[in-house]
């Protein structure tokens, strides 16, 4: 499952897409709404996507990790429009035979899911907004 | 020449709109089409043509989608 949606991420949905009766571990990673940046109090966040290719650099990325283990599953569900904190803007789900590949594949995930997926957020603050870029 | 061009994030904002035809001269670059409708904004772009990333230098032509990705925030 690759999706982008725009409301709460079913993320049982997520994990059930990766289970299997190979698979000893499940892991999932949640990024989700935090209420502060560099000290500066968040109220909220607002997430755009280039839909057509965000999609595609998601279905790229999750080749990338079954090509590097091939014996892994992976789900990747992003949030798209408002995301209130305390609310999972992704979720990214592995399922794997052992705890090791699963906990590798699912970092090397999230960084190039950062580093190469045209997904914007926006902060929303008391007293203003600020399009945020992701550190490399 | 006439280029179909794709603002996102912090550009659709400054621009209005999500998307809009220009008119750029012959020799338009993906960068200097993006000097020519931001000058001065300052901001690292990265530049999509047709839906591939492409470097600034790379030559637009007639019909082309050009797309400004500002900085992501994915995650």
């Amino acid at each position: 499952m690759i999706a982008l949606v725009d409301g709460p991420i079913d993320t049982p949905a997520v994990e059930g897409a990766v289970r299997g009766d190979a698979f000893g571990a499940v892991l999932t990673f949640q990024g989700v709404g935090r209420n502060s940046f560099g000290g500066r109090p968040v109220r909220s966040l607002y997430y755009e996507a280039w839909t057509e290719v965000a999609l595609r650099e998601l279905q790229a990325v999750a080749a990338d990790v079954t090509a590097r283990w091939p014996q892994v599953r992976i789900a990747v569900a992003h949030r798209v429009g408002p995301v209130p904190i305390g609310e999972a803007a992704v979720v990214i789900a592995v399922g794997a035979p052992h705890r090791q590949e699963a906990y590798e594949a699912s970092r090397f995930a999230i960084d190039a899911l950062k580093a190469r997926v045209p997904i914007w957020k926006k902060e929303l603050y008391e007293d203003g907004e600020e399009w945020i870029a992701n550190r490399p | 020449m006439r280029v179909r061009v794709l603002y996102f994030a912090i550009l659709k904002e400054r621009r209005g709109r999500a998307q809009e035809d220009v008119d750029l001269p012959e020799g338009a670059t993906a960068s200097s089409a993006f000097d020519h409708l931001f000058p001065g904004i300052g901001l690292p772009v990265a530049f999509a043509v047709n839906e591939a990333m492409v470097p600034g230098v790379a030559p637009l032509h007639d019909g082309d989608e050009l797309a400004f990705l500002p900085p992501l925030g994915g995650g």
